[in-house]
């Protein structure tokens, strides 16, 4: 048992490397945020394009979320950070990230989204339309606001899915809890460092986790 | 332009790389088909512990689905592969990445389960246990069925994740399709090798997107 705390919980190399991890933990949820505020932003702007109508756009619409739904981020963060720079388009490991994840969360927000617009009712689009509020004030002012409460379980639970994938930065050099972590076990030669990440995620997470499922059940009891 | 082609989509390295991202994606299949067929089977009794009537057995499972989904799931790779031999358990990478997202996978099914058990009227539990089937029957033949039915969209699209997650394992150096596919590009400095591997997930996932999307579109109406 001892030998157990020596290695996973040993005091002196937390002490020595909790500015490291709580520099990650900034960096991480620094990227997270941009990542969320992005990823709903074009994720509900590309719902509400779609539901113009407008067919070709819409084509390249569906086929855009289809493919980053499809896609594992590691794949596109590697093709962007090792095959970008030769063709002379340079990011930083922290840009990539955010760049991918931010896709990412767009495409799967945008189908979120568009669900909730297709559960609107017709008869409320003609009505909007009929008050004279035309298409885009029937869309915001009557559909959206139907549509983003019928959203936010399920975004809150692939918000979560999402940022949590900021630890794949590790694998690009972005200096993100994960691998501050890592950087610190093959400095130490300690485990304790990877003990440090796994309790500074679930200082971030775990809250969050509860978060949802107390969402989760708040709106399943309405519905019923 | 050429200068893209020839970064991106340069056949003639797609071509010499095909047989190494091949063997790639035979190991992502067996991960998958061992992640994603224990994950379903954990999930399971992680769902019915979450059902139970025991008090104690409830909050273990409450526990376990929201430690592990609020672990990223590489987060819990690097701890068991790089972590457990500091306390003498050495592990082969494909047991590291098997264990670490049964672990995460579990938790994601066993909400899906749930959700499909809750959806299952109390009345079918009752009617199946008054025909004189135990408890298990009436799981098995009656509830179960139906609470599947009702979630197959959410079981799939977790399934396109557990996918996708395999792809974690290059990180540990397991020589799946990612992992093989850096490796060629690291070779010839070309990224083709990893753009053919983006086309292998997609030949293998779109598929099962668009039905996820095709199932939603179905419950919706």
């Amino acid at each position: 048992m001892d030998r157990f705390l020596e290695t996973f919980f040993n005091p002196v190399v937390m002490a020595q490397y909790t500015p490291d991890i709580l520099a990650g933990v900034w960096v991480t949820l620094q990227i997270a945020a941009a990542i969320i505020v992005a990823g709903i932003a074009a994720g509900l702007a590309l719902a509400c394009l779609r539901s113009y109508g407008i067919r070709v756009l819409n084509v390249f619409i569906i086929c855009y979320a289809d493919i980053f739904r499809a896609l594992p981020p590691l794949v596109v963060i590697l093709i962007l950070y090792f095959g970008f720079p030769s063709i002379g388009i340079q990011l930083s490991g922290p840009m990539v990230l955010f760049i991918v994840l931010a896709a990412t969360l767009a495409a799967f927000a945008e189908e979120i989204f568009w669900a909730g617009f297709s559960s609107v009712e017709k008869g409320q689009w003609e009505a909007g339309i009929a008050t004279g509020l035309g298409f885009t004030r029937t869309l915001t002012y009557i559909a959206l606001p139907q549509a983003f409460r019928l959203a936010i379980p399920p975004i809150v639970n692939r918000v979560l899915a999402i940022t949590k994938m900021t630890a794949l930065g590790s694998a690009i050099g972005v200096s993100e809890i994960l691998s501050s972590a890592t950087t610190a076990q093959s400095f130490s030669g300690s485990a304790t460092p990877l003990t440090m990440s796994v309790i500074a995620y679930l200082a971030i997470f775990l809250p969050m986790v509860a978060a949802a499922r107390w969402l989760e059940s708040r709106t399943a009891w309405k519905k019923r | 332009m050429d200068i893209f082609i020839d970064q991106f989509f340069n056949i003639e390295i797609m071509r010499k790389s095909f047989p190494l991202l091949l063997s790639g994606l035979w190991m992502t299949l067996k991960l998958c088909s061992a992640v994603i067929l224990l994950g379903l089977i954990g999930g399971l009794f992680v769902a019915l512990g979450n059902m139970s009537e025991r008090r104690w057995l409830r909050w273990i499972s409450i526990a376990y689905t929201d430690l592990f989904r609020a672990l990223p799931p590489l987060v819990l790779l690097i701890f068991i592969y790089a972590g457990l031999p500091f306390a003498g358990i050495n592990i082969s990478p494909f047991a590291a990445v098997v264990i670490a997202f049964l672990l995460n996978n579990s938790s994601y099914y066993a909400e899906v389960y749930r959700a499909g058990l809750i959806s299952v009227a109390k009345g079918q539990w009752e009617a199946a246990q008054s025909t004189g089937l135990t408890p298990a029957q009436t799981l098995i033949h009656v509830v179960l069925p139906q609470a599947v039915r009702n979630v197959l969209p959410d079981l799939l699209s977790n399934t396109v994740e557990v996918v996708k997650l395999t792809s974690l394992a290059s990180v540990i150096s397991l020589s799946e399709l990612l992992y093989n596919a850096g490796m060629a590009r690291s070779v010839t400095y070309n990224a083709s090798p990893l753009v053919l591997a983006a086309l292998f997930y997609l030949v293998l996932l779109w598929p099962l997107v668009r039905l996820v999307s095709h199932f939603q579109r179905r419950l919706a109406a």
